[in-house]
């Protein structure tokens, strides 16, 4: 009796709220910031005591110092971009005034490219050499999965392209492009083509495989349907096998935009082509005192940027699925 | 048409290729159906009545003999065989509608827009499954599935629906209800009608012929009852009915005499747990 009573007034309180929102709300925010603060705490410990010929392993505070630099660097960056543009309007427009024939010439900053920039250099050569391979992985996937003679004859080749690392393919890449790829006034620098090639090859694989697997395991019975429908090879493909095939086509999908975005840092380090490899290689050369937490922003970067498209992959897969209920993570 | 059969089946065979060597699954199938006739096949599980159905509908070929319909030899599945699956097998990313639509618009491409639309709404309501027409299989009952199944096929204006198994997976209630309303479309369209059971009740309500087969391998038709019961039918008078009683007592005499099957799993556990509960009981005492 008398231990009830002395209870507090807020145990009696918490005892009366709504336990499962408290517990999911427990579960879907608290524990994954107490994953984030204990990983920071361990860092922060382990990287004093790191010393390396750059001096001590950089923080999460230097890191995020760092960050903020970077992101002053490219505003001072974009202001001077500004003003370049700003002059040469000007002296254009006096030059027109004088000489109304004078036909102005305009001019690209040629300044270096910021961490910004080269975070949208790499994301946009990754979408491309994404998209180009699933152009190209998902009909083939269609066509293994509807034929076992398809399937037979490519599938060695699969298994055989598959394992190959793209560093592999990357020498044989920039040779083929500056071979192949020649004009006067080109559309894509030829690094962009280089490392958007070497993404493709690497993300056929997973939606080709997925995509035939997909496609061979239609539900029987639909595919009986077809046939008591008459229905033809395009409309057999567009109506019945495309769409029982759109969640494994995703898996595929997700798998290759992952390896096609790490395929990407790693080819860009190599080939020094832009983007955010050649940043994290520039400033390993560089090697300055903030290198390495200048390096630690960029693999955030990328980590943040791998799980954004993951989850992209995953919001389109939710929208074209018809499978609602899926559990899809 | 000249005074020959609607529906023949003649001497089919089937063997299917296993690592041993073919196995024959039916042989020497003799069967002729009239028009606008409801054929019930019933049997044991796996003696081939699967097989004839699919014969039938083209999707598989038979190694011997032949199906003629009106004169025209089967060898290739076609919506004037329309079939009703045993899981519905509608379009899972097709809404009820959707799904019928397909069938219409793949069959009937003589028919406007609008004359499409109003097939579609017709069938749907022929099935009474007019007010879900915009649902996901997903969201519908396993019933109402069937129905929107059963709407698909007629919607292709079969000449011959074929049924496979097509209440197997429901409940009994539900299982009903869908009975009263084939029984209704067929007096009012009059499609000549092969459907496969388990079901004894089902098969002496609905048909007009009772084609019996015997266990496998080798499979054939056993014996074929005719069922001479006037329609409409009324499941409720008809429970009482000594003509009825009588048909079924003929069905269930081949199908557990004369065709009796090694005793079911089912039957064998439920002796085995009798013996055991005598011999606790015994222990107790």
């Amino acid at each position: 009796m008398s231990k009830q009573q002395a209870v507090p007034m807020i145990f009696n309180q918490v005892r009366q709220m709504n336990w499962p929102t408290l517990n999911q709300f427990l579960s879907a925010t608290a524990l994954p910031i107490v994953g984030i603060v204990v990983f920071l705490g361990l860092w922060s410990l382990m990287a004093k005591n790191i010393d390396t010929s750059l001096g001590s392993f950089p923080g999460p505070a230097a890191v995020w110092q760092q960050a903020n630099v970077l992101v002053g660097e490219h505003n001072a960056q974009m202001d001077k971009a500004d003003k370049f543009y700003e002059r040469q309007d000007e002296r254009n427009a006096v030059r027109v005034a004088k000489d109304p024939s004078y036909e102005p010439k305009i001019r690209n900053f040629t300044g270096a490219p910021t961490f910004f920039e080269q975070i949208w250099t790499s994301l946009y050569t990754v979408m491309v050499g994404f998209i180009v391979a699933s152009l190209l992985a998902i009909p083939i996937g269609i066509l293994c999965g509807l034929s076992k003679n398809a399937y037979t004859a490519i599938n060695p080749l699969i298994q055989l392209f598959k394992p190959v690392s793209p560093l592999a393919w990357l020498p044989l890449v920039t040779m083929v492009v500056s071979a192949v790829y020649v004009s006067t006034d080109p559309m894509f620098s030829k690094s962009f083509i280089t490392s958007a090639v070497t993404v493709s090859l690497c993300c056929l694989w997973p939606t080709l495989i997925n995509t035939a697997v997909g496609v061979s395991s239609i539900d029987k019975d639909l595919l009986n349907v077809s046939k008591v429908l008459r229905l033809n090879a395009w409309s057999h493909v567009m109506k019945i096998v495309l769409p029982s095939s759109i969640p494994a086509i995703f898996t595929g999908l997700r798998l290759s935009l992952g390896i096609g975005w790490m395929v990407l840092i790693a080819a860009e380090m190599l080939a020094q082509n832009p983007g955010l490899g050649k940043f994290v290689w520039d400033e390993f050369q560089n090697g300055s005192s903030e290198s390495l937490a200048r390096i630690m922003v960029a693999v955030l970067t990328i980590g943040v940027i791998g799980f954004a498209l993951d989850r992209l992959m995953l919001a389109l897969q939710r929208k074209f699925s018809w499978d609602k209920s899926a559990v899809l993570r | 048409m000249s005074n020959k059969h609607h529906l023949e089946l003649t001497q089919v065979g089937m063997d299917f290729p296993t690592p041993k060597g073919p196995f024959n699954a039916l042989q020497d199938v003799n069967l002729r159906i009239n028009k606008g006739e409801f054929i019930s096949l019933i049997g044991h599980s796996g003696c081939g009545k699967s097989t004839v159905l699919n014969i039938v509908a083209g999707l598989y070929k038979a190694t011997k003999g032949g199906v003629i319909l009106d004169n025209q030899e089967v060898n290739e599945p076609g919506p004037e065989r329309a079939v009703v699956f045993q899981n519905h097998s509608l379009l899972p990313w097709l809404s009820a509608y959707k799904n019928v639509e397909l069938a219409v618009k793949q069959t009937q491409n003589g028919r406007s827009k609008k004359e499409m639309k109003e097939w579609v709404e017709h069938n749907l309501e022929l099935v009474h499954m007019s007010h879900a027409a915009d649902k996901l299989p997903a969201e519908i009952s396993g019933g109402m599935k069937q129905r929107v199944g059963i709407a698909r096929a007629l919607a292709m204006e079969p000449k011959v629906l074929l049924m496979d198994e097509p209440f197997g997976a429901l409940d009994a209630l539900t299982r009903a209800h869908l009975q009263d309303s084939v029984m209704e479309i067929h007096a009012k369209l009059g499609n000549t009608v092969i459907m496969i059971t388990h079901d004894v009740d089902e098969a002496v309500l609905l048909s007009d012929r009772i084609v019996m087969m015997t266990n496998g391998p080798a499979a054939t038709i056993g014996e074929i009852l005719p069922i001479e019961l006037a329609r409409p039918r009324n499941r409720i008078e008809l429970a009482d009915n000594p003509q009825y009683n009588h048909y079924r007592h003929e069905v269930l005499k081949f199908l557990y005499e004369k065709q009796r099957k090694v005793e079911s799993v089912e039957e064998h556990r439920k002796k085995q747990s009798e013996q055991k509960s005598g011999a606790t009981q015994i222990n107790v005492a």
